[in-house]
């Protein structure tokens, strides 16, 4: 083996090295950015069933539906259902509360309505958006750990494989977006 | 008396609060006194006369599953007209924290009010959650009946107040005449059970080993096994393989089959080990007239007056079980004795009865009061 093919043989494996090595702190960057999303997701899942909280004990609205969203935010925070299908109970609650006929029109002008329900709208729709920002972090991380190489050599290490967050936020959010574009 | 009854589910779901209010509301009319009655109902769902319909119930979740039920400003103004309409002595609210039309009744309403509650909810957390919004509403109600202990319980650590103990009654009769299930009860005779097929506690497997070992010798013998709530393969699974083809389950059944199946066996079997407060399954199987079979436990001996309505088997106890249904079987003049001795006993569970119970509460509640008004 002439020095030309030493030369050649550690710099091909000075390649590899760097190769990997940036690939395994873009997955690990990656990971940084789910956690980030993570905790973003949770502040507004968090905030969404305080002010949805706060409207149900506000006594703007009738009892019923106070207690119907009363009873869906503390079912948001409570550990005995899986989180995904609590949060998603308190869209439907959310929902079935706000597009009652004339909701709006029958607590326009009750003190400091206008500003709750912008405020729990707000807070519906920043769970949207969050929500959708986890998901793609999630995607991409996955994305990045599927590859053969990441994971022939376990480039994530001992990380757990992110998981998408499902729920329903649909139609609340709907309606907040023109809002929050406009 | 004229009497306001406010149901908070859908008239148009079948459901145990549903049937009480229809029964309640019948027995009082039968009595000779007004009755209207407010539900959420589908606009082209069939209502009796006696009901109006408050609008379509939205389907939300409530409590960890999915409710039919009515809120909201529009169905407050709709029960705020009815009972101004009404001109109602007194009005009667079922399952009053229950976020529906009850609540909103005892929010819009003024004047006397009795409420009754149903379920045992384990989960109090809800109610204190929207404690504020609820007492002011539920401060109003004068009188709360309880239709068992443990509804009772409820109440009384959840809602605060103390609570009249009247149970459910039985429309017996709904179950008085019905035409057996074509075929039934056939040649070699029949045995049925009404339960869970999948709750220990109903007994159902005691009933199968004991017809394991009535099987064998009775050849033309059928077992006819109705109720929700377990799969039927696996109920006929415990059967052995030769006897299977003679046990039929019909899974739940409506009211009308209900009747029709206690009408369709020779002898009625409630096997329960235990568990059971009053038993309305086996005062239903009375109130149809049939023969009953029954484990020794202290609801079913309290209701069959000690073994003179229906005979008393040892409980949990499957060869106990096999003697008694196999002198039931071979005796056809004990069997009508029996029989008629249950509809005799059963009389006093019936909804007459326990109407006159809920209008002594309305008795009480309304001395020296106005009509019932709405707030401004």
């Amino acid at each position: 083996m002439t020095l030309t093919d030493i030369i050649i043989v550690i710099a091909a494996a000075l390649v590899a090295v760097v190769y990997v090595s940036w690939r395994a702190g873009r997955i690990d960057r990656l990971h940084g950015r789910v956690d980030m999303a993570r905790a973003a997701l949770d502040a507004a899942l968090l905030r969404r069933s305080s002010v949805a909280f706060e409207l149900a004990s506000s006594a703007i609205l009738d009892p019923a539906t106070s207690v119907l969203l009363a009873g869906a935010a503390h079912g948001a925070r409570d550990d005995d259902r899986p989180r995904d299908l609590a949060e998603s109970d308190l869209t439907r609650a959310l929902r079935a509360a706000f597009s009652q006929p004339d909701f709006r029109a029958s607590l326009s002008g009750k003190d400091g309505a206008d500003e709750l329900l912008a405020e729990v709208e707000a807070a519906a729709h920043q769970v949207f958006l969050a929500r959708k920002f986890y998901n793609d972090a999630v995607s991409a991380t996955r994305e990045a750990r599927r590859r053969p190489l990441a994971r022939a050599l376990r480039l994530a290490g001992k990380a757990a494989m992110p998981e998408y967050f499902e729920m329903d936020d649909s139609l609340l959010a709907e309606k907040a977006l023109p809002v929050q574009a406009g | 008396m004229r009497i306001g009854i406010v149901c908070p589910y859908s008239w148009d779901v079948p459901g145990g609060v549903q049937s009480h209010i229809r029964d309640l509301a019948e027995a009082l009319i039968e009595i000779g006194h007004e009755v209207s009655v407010i539900s959420p109902a589908d606009d082209d769902t069939p209502l009796p006369p006696y009901v109006t319909g408050a609008g379509r119930a939205v389907p939300v979740p409530y409590n960890g599953s999915v409710a039919r039920l009515s809120f909201g400003f529009l169905s407050a103004s709709r029960v705020r007209r009815w009972i101004r309409d009404g001109e109602f002595d007194l009005l009667h609210v079922h399952e009053p924290a229950a976020p529906s039309l009850s609540l909103l009744a005892c929010w819009v309403a003024n004047g006397p009010i009795v409420a009754t509650v149903h379920t045992a909810t384990p989960r109090s957390r809800t109610m204190l959650a929207a404690a504020t919004a609820l007492r002011t509403a539920l401060e109003k109600i004068n009188a709360s009946i309880a239709v068992s202990e443990a509804a009772r319980t409820t109440l009384v650590e959840h809602i605060g107040g103390d609570a009249v103990l009247i149970p459910n009654g039985v429309a017996t009769r709904r179950f008085r005449k019905a035409e057996p299930l074509p075929g039934w009860p056939g040649e070699g005779g029949a045995i049925g059970f009404l339960g869970r097929m999948d709750e220990p506690r109903k007994g159902l497997s005691v009933l199968l080993r004991a017809f394991e070992i009535l099987g064998p010798s009775r050849p033309g013998l059928r077992l006819l096994i109705a109720g929700g709530s377990g799969d039927a393969d696996d109920a006929l699974h415990r059967v052995p393989a030769e006897l299977r083809d003679r046990v039929v389950v019909l899974g739940a059944v409506n009211e009308e089959n209900k009747a029709r199946m206690l009408h369709s066996v020779d002898v009625f079997c409630s096997p329960n080990t235990g568990g059971e407060s009053f038993g309305i399954v086996t005062a239903e199987a009375m109130a149809a007239g049939a023969p009953i079979v029954a484990s020794d436990i202290d609801a079913f001996r309290d209701v069959l007056h000690g073994g003179e309505a229906g005979e008393l088997f040892t409980a949990g106890d499957p060869a106990a079980l096999a003697a008694v249904a196999a002198r039931l079987l071979d005796d056809p003049a004990r069997r009508a004795a029996l029989s008629a001795a249950a509809l005799n006993a059963v009389a006093i569970y019936d909804w007459s009865v326990v109407a006159r119970e809920v209008l002594s509460v309305y008795e009480t509640v309304i001395l020296g009061r106005d009509r019932v008004g709405v707030s401004a």
